[in-house]
Formats: structure tokens, sequence, C-alpha cells
């Protein structure tokens, strides 16, 4: 059976689409307007000339991309690096702390302590200690280079954040799908693995793929390390030229990668049902 | 004459019924739920609506609430229609009560707060004077006693039966009731059931989705079988031991 709108259907579409229309010219002038007052502000300021000089000199920009391409380069392999390895062992200390084994009882009381510590610490400060302080023990297997030191420090952060996130995840697990598993015979090792970490990493996946967004840009921090990423090749730009647009260039490069990528973190989540765009789900109007 | 109140051809409301619906068409992707549905209730009259599970029952409720959007027809509460999208939807659903299956109290307030956050935010009803009629409200419904209590606190009898007192305590001029025994056992459909009939003998106006059939007997002024869309059989409760046709006679069967 086929459907022919009612005359009231379509005025009432009609009428919606007006209001689709209106809601976009208010939002598009709105827009125009703010943008159009910052620019002002910013143009009329007295220091504007010299400002523009200083940070936005597009001759200079060119000339310091390149290096700063290397830099985002090394920035991007240790996002990377660091992502996996924070998830990979940050799932599995959660899953250690949610036993209830008493022969794991000495691990789980490990864990605990190490994520107490480093959710505790400023990140700058472990970067510090263990830049510096690791290669004065002068072990002579352990790498001497900013690059990895950095790798390991923000690591140790960032595992006991995601560890937290995956333990929170796998306790809002309702109890009754692990009622649920055991009745079915899973042992114990069976439910956690089939049952309650896939519902715990769906669970947590808007805030874990927060945690990815937010170690792409901290993985400048290695900078502070003497690692040459996009940040450190921006300062040794600055440095003598008294010119900062580097700095700029440089946070332009960041942009470029993380806001594609919350967008993309955004557009999966609003597919998958999490989007925080709809304040009122399951009412129409 | 405004767009809500022009005479269509085919869709005009009765306007002297509490809820007059005309060809109502609400469907969920291709899956068209309601097609063409007509229904009425006056004033005083507790309609009970029938129909297997996916026949429509909670989708109809849910449309008159405003809370599904309709691809075609008018919902009319007393001549006016509040299907139009100039019509402000949460005015209208401050004059509806609706319970649902799960009842779906606050957890995180009291009895009392649960009852009395819509007197005191929407209808702006002094505390002292809403929680007071919360107080009788819920003595009405058998929970004396109990304002302080959560949710988690009580039976799932107890639950619904807050639940009911809550719609009822704006006064609506509607009172939708989705299922509302239906994730109860057996010992507890009894006593709400009883709280819905004694609601019943005040007069309140009803729409009412059950798979009761014991309930539609004693409280109903006339029930509605709901098929492929639509008001498929409708007639006094006599017609649930008196099927006029195969569908409804299928259902009561089955």
């Amino acid at each position: 059976m086929t459907w022919e709108p009612s005359p009231v259907a379509v005025e009432r579409a009609a009428f919606r689409a007006g209001r689709r229309r209106r809601s976009f010219a208010v939002a598009a002038l709105s827009t125009l307007v703010l943008v159009a007052a910052a620019v002002l502000v910013v143009v009329t300021s007295p220091g504007w000339e010299r400002t523009r000089d200083a940070f936005l000199d597009v001759d200079r920009g060119l000339e310091v991309l390149p290096a700063l391409l290397e830099g985002l380069w090394l920035n991007l392999r240790v996002w990377v690096v660091t992502v996996v390895v924070s998830l990979v062992v940050g799932l599995l200390l959660a899953i250690v702390r949610t036993t209830a084994s008493p022969v794991l009882f000495p691990l789980r009381a490990l864990v605990a302590a190490y994520v107490d510590v480093f959710r505790g610490l400023p990140l700058l400060l472990v970067l510090l200690l263990v830049g510096f302080g690791l290669p004065s023990l002068r072990l002579p297997w352990l790498p001497g280079d900013g690059v990895y030191l950095g790798t390991l420090a923000i690591v140790l952060t960032y595992t006991a954040y995601t560890a937290e996130i995956f333990r929170a995840g796998i306790n809002a697990v309702h109890p009754a799908q692990v009622t649920a598993a055991r009745a079915l015979g899973l042992t114990r090792a069976q439910t956690t693995r089939r049952v309650v970490v896939p519902q715990a990493v769906r669970n947590t996946t808007p805030a874990l793929l927060n945690t990815v967004v937010s170690l792409q840009k901290d993985s400048g921090l290695i900078s502070i390390l003497g690692a040459v990423d996009a940040i450190r090749a921006a300062q040794i730009a600055v440095t003598g030229a008294y010119n900062f647009t580097p700095y700029v260039v440089a946070g332009l490069l960041f942009l470029l990668v993380s806001i594609p990528l919350t967008r993309a973190v955004d557009a999966y989540s609003e597919r998958r049902g999490w989007g925080a765009t709809r304040p009122a789900a399951g009412v129409a109007r | 004459m405004s767009a809500a109140d022009a005479p269509v051809a085919g869709l005009a409301v009765d306007p002297t019924a509490v809820l007059s619906v005309r060809g109502l068409r609400v469907s969920f992707g291709d899956h068209v739920v309601l097609e063409r549905l007509d229904l009425d209730v006056a004033e005083h009259e507790c309609v009970v609506l029938l129909g297997a599970s996916g026949s429509g029952k909670s989708t109809l409720l849910r449309a008159v609430d405003l809370l599904e959007e309709v691809d075609d027809g008018v919902v009319a509460l007393r001549g006016v229609d509040v299907t139009d999208p100039r019509v402000d939807a949460d005015t209208v659903r401050a004059r509806l009560g609706l319970v649902f299956q799960a009842y779906n109290l606050f957890d995180h307030l009291t009895l009392l707060d649960n009852l009395t956050l819509a007197p005191r935010l929407v209808h702006r009803r002094p505390r002292a004077e809403a929680e007071a009629d919360a107080v009788a409200m819920l003595d009405r419904v058998g929970l004396a006693g109990r304002e302080g209590a959560y949710p988690g606190q009580l039976s799932g009898g107890q639950q619904q039966r807050a639940a009911i007192a809550r719609a009822l305590l704006t006064g609506p001029d509607l009172l939708l009731l989705d299922e509302v025994t239906s994730a109860l056992d057996p010992a507890l459909v009894g006593e709400v059931l009883d709280i819905l009939a004694s609601v019943r003998a005040t007069g309140t106006t009803m729409l009412v989705a059950t798979h009761e059939l014991g309930f539609a007997r004693r409280v109903a002024d006339r029930v509605c079988f709901l098929h492929a869309g639509r008001v498929w059989e409708s007639g006094p409760p006599s017609i649930i031991d008196d099927p006029g046709t195969p569908e409804l006679a299928a259902y009561l069967g089955g």
C-alpha cells in the first residue's frame, strides 16, 4: 500500500523545511558576526603590525616548514607507539586489577600502586625524572636517547589512565551478564575474555578515543628531553632569528592532525549512537 | 483561521473528544507501524488497546504524547491539533500523564521528590503545596509513609504504583498507560490493577495498552484491537468474549 501524504502532512513538512532554513541562516549570520568582531579586535590592536611580522611571517613559515614536518613525523611515530602500548598494557592491568583470585593479590596491589602513583604525578615531572633520572643509573642496555625515554615516560603516565578507564568499563558491565555466562558453563577466564572485556571495550570507547586524541598532542612533550620533534624544531628555528612564526606553523601542523582526528572520532561515536549532539534521544520534539 | 483548525477532508477530528486521532501514520525507516489509524477517547472514557506485541500500541501512546514524529495524520486534544509543529510539545505533554512499562522512576530521587518534580518545575506549584498533594496521592496508591524511600528500595508493584501516582499528580486531561503490568509478576499485577480501577472510578480519562483481558473486561468502556497498523475492531468489552473478526479471535486464542 503506497502512502500519499495528506495536505496536512505536506504543509507540516514545508513548515519544518522553512524552520530548518531559518535556523541555518541564523547560525550563519551569528557565526559571521562573531568572526568579524574577533578579526576587528585583533587587526585594530596597537601591536598588530609588530605581532604580524613576528608571528605570521609567511616567507619564514615556508622556510621552516620542511624541518617542522620532519619533526611532526617523529611526533606521529611516538604517538602511534604510545597509543598501542598504553591501550594494550592498560587493558591487561585493568583485567589483573579486577580479578578475584587470591594468588594474584600481590599483582593487584602492585597495579593499584602503579596506577595511584602515575595518575597522580604531572606528566612533565615524569618526563623529567625518567629523562634525566634513568640515564644517571648508567645502565648499559638503556637507550639514553630523549625519544625513547620520552616515549617511555608518556607510556607510563597514559597506561595508568587507560587502565583506570578500562577498569571502570569492566566494573560497569552488568553482573547479570557474568551470571549468564557462568550459568552457560563458561569459566571465569572465558567469561572475562568473551563477555566482560568486549562489553567493557565498547562502553569505554568514547573515553579511550579521547585519550588517543590527547596523546597526539602530548607526544610533543618529548621535546623537553631534546628530541627534535615539531615543537623542538620550531624552538631551534626561533632561536637567533627573533621570529616566532615557526611556533605558529608547528601549532597549525598539530591542528592539521588533531582536528580531522577529533572529527573522525565524533562521527564514529555519532554513528554508534553515543553522540552528544542528541540531547533528548527518544523524544521527537 | 490557523492551519491547526482548518478542516481537512478525511482528517476532521471530533472537537468534543479529549483525544481524537485521524489518519495517523508512524513509521520507522521502511517499517510502517501505524497506518491510517482513527481513534477517539471521550471525556471520562476508559479505552483499552489490545493487540499483539509489535501491533503499535506503545507507538500510538508515544505518538499521542508527542514522543514520536508522525509521518501523517492528526492527533487532536480537545479539538486542537497538537501534531502541528507550531504547537509547543512541552505544554502539550504537561497536560498528559504517561506511565511506562518499566516504571521509569528517577532512581536518584525519593518518592516524594519523584512526585513533586513536575508539579514544582512545570506547573510552578509551591513546594509545601506540591508535597502535601504528593503525600495524599501516595496514600491513595497504598504507599503512605514511604515518601522518603528510593525507587530501588521498593518492589516492582510499589514502584509502578508510585509511577501512577506521579502521572496523576499533575491532574492530566488524559492518562496514558503503556503495558504497566507487563514487567510485574502475577502476584503484583493485582495491586496495580486495583489502583487503576480506583483511578478509573474517579472519572479520569484513560487510554490503556495492556494484555490483561480481565482488566479490560472490568474497567474498559470500550476495547480497541490494533492490527495491521489500525483499529481493526472496536466495541464494548464483550467483544473479548465474542470477537467479530478472525484476527481478534486469533489474538485472543493465541
